[in-house]
């Protein structure tokens, strides 16, 4: 097992060594010695972690504090080699950030979006989820329906919404043509292509929601609900006392997951509007996107930057909810 | 002992490497010993699917029976693409082409980056003299040439005649007399009378240039987009979009507009020669060409004009295959090339000389773009024209939508702009 046993190394390697114990040093040589085989198990994991998310990371936080853009950062051109004249700037990219209007309007964005998406998500999973943990005839054919926008990959989803959409030829605006409406700029209203957005972002994430919650309402043991009823505890009542608690473990991951995801959902908001009309439905991520790669000079420093700030902000959200969570009496 | 051994072939690879970065001079020819060209020559096209692709693809590798040991290689990239795309692969130095089909406002950019090989003495560039100066200009920079110019264009009103004849209207020459013919045309026909696109401030230009405005002006360094022309181009482009005079989307406007109209939705769009192609596959023009018109771009309150554009051929500096890169951008832009491409796709060609040939000198649409062209405002080539469109069409955009004004969405242009010209008024 190299696991524990590298867990252990990990604790002395640090150095936390307790007063009246023998020298940093030693104990790391005895810990080697002892543990070398944990180490050397663990070394490959360590290694392509490191390469592919340590560095990566590590890279993105030191360009932040860089004024490196397209001009300036090193290139290699077949055999010319252009070195990196880009300089370090402190903390001036965050400054400006945090104190212009443009990062702030954004988040202001980002989080409507994020709220009302894991809101809408979460509570039609959660009916779903009951409905189809009913004996009704044809469920599995139902379950199977419902899985389907996740099974299908998500820009080709998304394409599909995005010809519906369209406001001359899509099928919405023909459907409500039909009934004798007028067509509905989808995309093309900055107030209508908020709402495309998150629509269409509902529709991929149900099915997770709903997933993972008829899971869990499977786990509550239907005794529960008869001594309930035995009880004269009305649907309502069943509901609110022993589905919901019931529900609590896995209802806390799926909304942190959910957020998380929402949050940094690229693809939905990318693929559907590129953040238009204008500005109206970037979120953070497709905002450091466009600076790296759609605006010219490509600007990396800025990029980086909200890469970081959007890093810090799910963390700190992270933190809270656990502590939230945490002292309503659950041990996640 | 062994680990002696393995120092010194480290070192000796190290010394092998350290020659061969050194050899800098020498490209890796693709050139055999009888100076017969070979290798694989990659050409990244921005041209139209479905219509323009076709001919040029068929012209890139019939360069394979002049030079049967080079392998063509076509890739069609989309347009919109392809200026990110390039300088992605430009910049890690893997999965760039040897040529790129490069838009006249990308192509100091790129050379800036020092993306592009200098072509002054290469075989790229033959009998330099019979180009056009106005498409000369876009590939020069910094006192050297970068690329070779393929075609040159601008933009025109085109208009379904049928729908004109049906309304009983005559083509508009200023945007005033656009808006009434417009308003005609819905009365009736119940048809709309402009596509406008609302997504590519590129289509914004002729109206700026109307109100007698422009995005900055190069020789006295000055953000120009945020004076009062371009308030007033804001304002007339928002006017004909409220009044329904124009309709316009915020996204996919390039097949919006042309289905729109191809299927005889719309009355009249703002395009350019690489439209006309297309065009005529659609069903109000597939069996009656004679029903697309062509016309100048109406005038504003102060001047007519649009922007002259086009493409260039350049050559990647770290193309492996630099002397079969070469004479592929002659080949693509010899006369014989540019005119079998203004026969097929009705595009127009940089060589003067072209102009003269069969086929070119009697096509109704060459003929009808050349004094276009001749006319059209010339953008200032600076590296930085390239940049200049992105946060003009977020502003575009917002203020077509409703989410500025007019004078705000010009004002915030400005200041991106004395962002990126740095020491700009």
């Amino acid at each position: 097992m190299a696991g524990p046993g590298a867990v252990r190394g990990g604790a002395m390697g640090s150095g936390a060594a307790g007063p009246g114990g023998p020298p940093v040093s030693v104990r790391l040589r005895r810990g080697l010695a002892t543990h070398w085989y944990a180490w050397a198990m663990v070394a490959p994991v360590v290694a392509v972690i490191g390469v592919i998310i340590g560095y990566p990371l590590v890279r993105g936080v030191y360009l932040s504090l860089t004024d490196a853009n397209e001009r300036n950062v090193a290139r290699s051109i077949g055999v010319n080699h252009l070195p990196a004249t880009y300089e370090f700037v402190g903390l001036d990219n965050y400054a400006d950030a945090l104190t212009g209007d443009q990062f702030l309007a954004t988040l202001g964005w980002t989080l409507v979006w994020t709220v009302s998406c894991v809101t809408v998500t979460f509570g039609l999973g959660l009916a779903l989820a009951n409905i189809l943990n009913r004996r009704i005839a044809g469920r599995s054919v139902y379950r199977m329906l419902l899985i389907l926008p996740w099974a299908v990959p998500g820009f080709v989803s998304v394409f599909a919404w995005r010809f519906l959409y369209n406001e001359d030829r899509g099928f919405l605006n023909r459907l409500l043509a039909g009934g004798g409406i007028d067509a509905v700029p989808w995309l093309n209203d900055p107030g209508w292509a908020k709402f495309s957005v998150i629509a269409v972002n509902v529709w991929l994430g149900v099915p997770f929601m709903m997933v993972a919650l008829l899971g869990g309402l499977q786990s509550i043991p239907g005794e529960m609900y008869e001594a309930a009823e035995m009880d004269g505890a009305g649907p309502w009542q069943r509901f609110r006392h022993i589905t919901m608690p019931g529900l609590r473990s896995v209802s806390t991951t799926v909304i942190l997951l959910s957020t998380i995801w929402t949050f940094n959902m690229f693809p939905v908001i990318f693929l559907l509007t590129r953040g238009g009309p204008g500005e109206a439905t970037q979120i953070l991520v497709t905002q450091a996107y466009k600076f790296s790669f759609e605006i010219s000079p490509r600007d990396f420093a800025q990029s980086s930057t909200w890469g970081v700030l959007i890093l810090v902000l799910l963390m700190a959200f992270a933190a809270v909810y656990r502590r939230v969570l945490r002292t309503q009496g659950d041990t996640w | 002992m062994r680990r002696g051994i393995t120092a010194t072939a480290l070192a000796a690879t190290l010394a092998l490497g350290a020659t061969a970065c050194g050899d800098d001079g020498e490209p890796a020819s693709g050139k055999s010993a009888g100076g017969e060209l070979s290798g694989t020559v990659t050409w990244w096209d921005t041209s139209t699917v479905g219509s323009e692709d076709k001919v040029f693809k068929k012209l890139a590798e019939d360069f394979e029976t002049k030079h049967p040991k080079v392998d063509v290689k076509y890739v069609n990239v989309p347009f919109g693409e392809a200026q990110n795309k390039f300088k992605n692969a430009a910049q890690s130095g893997s999965g760039a082409p040897d040529v790129i089909r490069s838009e006249v406002a990308w192509t100091p950019e790129f050379a800036d980056l020092g993306y592009l090989a200098p072509l002054d003495g290469t075989p790229a560039l033959k009998n330099g003299a019979d180009f056009l100066a106005q498409a000369a200009a876009s590939t020069e920079y910094n006192g050297k040439t970068y690329a070779v110019p393929q075609v040159i264009d601008s933009m025109g009103v085109f208009y379904n005649k049928k729908i004109f004849k049906a309304a009983g209207v005559e083509v508009p020459t200023t945007v005033a007399e656009l808006k009434d013919v417009s308003k005609t045309i819905t009365q009736k026909t119940g048809k709309t009378g402009l596509y406008l696109r609302g997504d590519d401030a590129y289509w914004f230009l002729s109206f700026l240039y109307g109100e007698g405005g422009n995005l900055v002006d190069a020789e006295s360094k000055t953000v120009t987009v945020d004076n009062a022309a371009g308030v007033k181009a804001m304002t007339v482009v928002k006017d004909l979009v409220d009044s329904g005079a124009a309709k316009t989307d915020a996204t996919d406007g390039w097949e919006n507009m042309q289905s729109a109209f191809k299927d005889g939705k719309v009355a009249m769009m703002i395009n350019g020669p690489w439209a006309v192609t297309d065009t005529y596959g659609g069903a109000e023009f597939k069996d009656d060409k004679a029903n697309l018109g062509i016309a100048p771009v109406p005038a504003g309150s102060v001047a007519q004009g649009s922007p002259q554009g086009g493409h260039n051929l350049a050559v990647y500096a770290g193309s492996p295959n630099l002397d079969a890169a070469y004479a592929f951008t002659e080949y693509m832009t010899s006369v014989e090339s540019q005119a079998e491409v203004a026969r097929e796709l009705s595009l127009l060609p940089t060589r003067t000389s072209a102009y003269a040939l069969p086929g070119v000198a009697d096509n109704e649409i060459v003929g009808f773009f050349k004094p276009v062209v001749d006319k059209a405002v010339e953008r200032p080539w600076i590296p930085e024209t390239g940049s200049l469109f992105a946060p003009l069409v977020t502003e575009y955009t917002k203020v077509l939508t409703g989410q500025t004004t007019p004078e705000k969405g010009v004002g915030a242009t400005g200041d991106a702009y004395r962002e990126l010209l740095k020491g700009w008024k």
